[in-house]
């Protein structure tokens, strides 16, 4: 395009429509800021309805509350493992979808990506249902991380596609003449897929496992559905928390959650930096 | 690509554990779900299949139609405001300079990080009677009133007497905005990916022959961009008309979509068979959907391959 000339699509350029931007911006940050500031509020009262001067006692007080942390580290050690899981799924998915011919190949490709587009409430409802029906519930006492069992498997099962899905658009840049290359030279099926098909997957691998992460940290429908009285996370229990007041203490832990997200976010987008700068 | 023939071993090393656990934990609780809808309550724990098929003619019942109507009320008007923010927003990214545009996409993007929860708690804080937005309103308000005394219309009070803050919470008000709030991102990618798709010399080509810049929107950039925008309508629409935290935490169980009247059904009300019915109807609608999505995609990108 010509530069000089003035540019007929310069929307950006226009102060009406920066305006536009700018509110949408407020529209979507406000709230947030708002909860942060508000989590330093020095107020007894819950509501958050006036300033009354700085203070991180708030901090203190949810890290001292322990079944708020207990949530916490229910909703990491969750996370923790369900990635693992739903990558190796992920990208098992993955590679079948990628590399072979087979009947009905449209129809399983579509069904892996049902858990993406289905309502949650349906989702969380019927794996309810499911572990009700099969009587499928970890026993009073069983040993931590065990006792999540059910809301793990939950976790898996909705964040597993969307693994696969980053890792599929990963391998549909990889040259296989370099495949035909190794076998060519005597590797076995193995060391093919350790040596040249991993190593390339690793950055969808890795920016897989932190959508995983980030879906699995900030489910709340369907944990809401499959956790017990005893075994809750993060979301579940500011969902209690807030049905009986609105306070200091809970947006000092939601900032705190923010935090983590925000990090692992940053961690996300420098991977897939590194994978898009690798080709 | 090759036959899952030629390596049939390492097919099904890879197929049988992503296929197997697909099957066992996502399609069979869909199918118990299935049966238990023509389900009936025989005891308080104990459900029986008789195939009956009075959990969906109880779907037919008023109050069940006027949830209907409300859930798809709300979420029509919801996606339409979310169009007309988002469009905008995105065509500012999409034209933005090459430095700027990925700080713009990452600042629609990164709420989209934050948790659901935490949004919709930090929306809560605010929207209250005495939340920050009345103050701001309030504020306005002020201004209002201090200018028309300045001219001499204060005694006419056309503001009204005083400042009536606004019920948010518990109202559809409120509901629309949080579901506007939390579903944005959803609608500005799908607009903001057609529009990196255009050929920019037709809207050059209608400036150059004296179209007016809203003719060439109108005429030019809108219809060629119809498709990220009927993308963006449909993938807005459908996880609003599915929620259950919005209108749970901003609604107060005073504007109630079909998500909350599901959840009550297994969590309150223990009457799983009906829950059932309700969540395939959801489930029905939604890929009702997602097919109508798809036809009118096909059919569009035929018309521009012929």
């Amino acid at each position: 395009m010509v530069k000089q000339r003035r540019n007929p699509f310069d929307y950006a350029g226009k102060p009406s429509m920066r305006l536009i931007f700018l509110l949408g911006t407020i529209f979507l940050y406000a709230p947030i800021i708002v909860m942060i500031i508000f989590s330093f509020n020095n107020s007894r009262r819950g509501g958050n309805v006036i300033w009354k001067g700085f203070t991180t006692k708030y901090y203190e007080k949810a890290f001292n509350n322990d079944s708020l942390v207990e949530a916490f580290v229910n909703s990491l050690t969750i996370a923790v493992v369900s990635t693992v899981f739903a990558v190796i799924l992920g990208a098992m998915t993955a590679v079948v979808l990628w590399r072979f011919r087979f009947p009905l190949k449209p129809v399983f490709s579509g069904m892996v990506a049902l858990p993406i587009v289905i309502p949650e409430i349906c989702m969380g409802v019927s794996l309810a249902v499911f572990f009700s029906a099969i009587g499928f519930q970890m026993p009073q006492g069983t040993p931590y991380p065990f006792n999540l069992t059910n809301i793990i498997i939950a976790h898996i099962t909705f964040s597993f596609p969307f693994a696969a899905m980053v890792i599929r658009t990963r391998l549909s840049s990889f040259n296989r003449e370099m495949e035909e290359a190794a076998k060519d030279l005597g590797a076995s099926e193995f060391q093919v897929f350790r040596d040249i098909l991993l190593p390339h997957m690793r950055p969808g691998l890795i920016a897989g496992a932190l959508l995983a992460f980030t879906l699995s940290l900030d489910d709340f429908v369907i944990t809401f559905f499959t956790s017990g009285p005893n075994t809750v996370t993060f979301p579940v229990k500011v969902y209690s928390m807030v049905r009986f007041s609105v306070t200091p203490e809970i947006n000092a832990a939601s900032t705190i959650l923010i935090l983590v997200t925000l990090v692992v976010t940053a961690l996300a987008m420098r991977f897939q930096n590194i994978g898009d700068t690798e080709k | 690509m090759e036959s899952f023939r030629k390596n049939i071993r390492v097919f099904f090393a890879f197929f049988g554990p992503t296929a197997g656990w697909l099957m066992l934990f996502f399609f069979v609780p869909l199918a118990i779900i299935w049966v238990y809808s023509f389900g009936e309550n025989v005891s308080l724990t104990e459900i029986k299949t008789t195939w009956t098929l009075e959990n969906y003619k109880r779907l037919f019942e008023s109050e069940i139609l006027v949830l209907f109507w409300r859930s798809l009320l709300l979420s029509v008007t919801s996606t339409a405001i979310c169009l007309l923010i988002g469009y905008p927003l995105a065509l500012v990214i999409a034209t933005a300079s090459r430095g700027a545009k990925p700080w713009l996409l990452l600042i629609i993007i990164l709420p989209f990080w934050t948790n659901l929860l935490i949004r919709t708690y930090a929306l809560l804080n605010i929207l209250g009677t005495r939340g920050r937005l009345n103050d701001l309103l309030e504020w306005f308000w002020n201004l209002g009133d201090g200018a028309l005394d300045l001219i001499g219309l204060g005694a006419l009070n056309l503001l009204g007497e005083s400042f009536v803050p606004i019920k948010f919470l518990g109202t559809p008000l409120g509901v629309v905005i949080g579901l506007v709030y939390v579903h944005l991102p959803f609608t500005v990618l799908p607009i903001y990916s057609a529009l990196e798709r255009l050929d920019r010399n037709y809207l050059e080509a209608s400036l150059d022959l004296g179209a007016s810049q809203w003719r060439t929107f109108r005429s030019i950039l809108l219809p060629l961009t119809m498709v990220g925008v009927a993308t963006a309508a449909i993938i807005t629409f459908i996880p609003m008309l599915g929620s259950f935290l919005t209108p749970d935490m901003l609604g107060r169980g005073q504007v109630d979509m079909i998500a909350n009247v599901i959840s009550r059904q297994f969590k309150s009300a223990n009457d799983w068979p009906f829950g059932a019915a309700l969540s395939l109807f959801l489930l029905y609608i939604t890929f009702i959907l997602l097919a109508l999505q798809a036809i009118y995609e096909m059919r569009k990108g035929g018309q521009r391959d012929g």
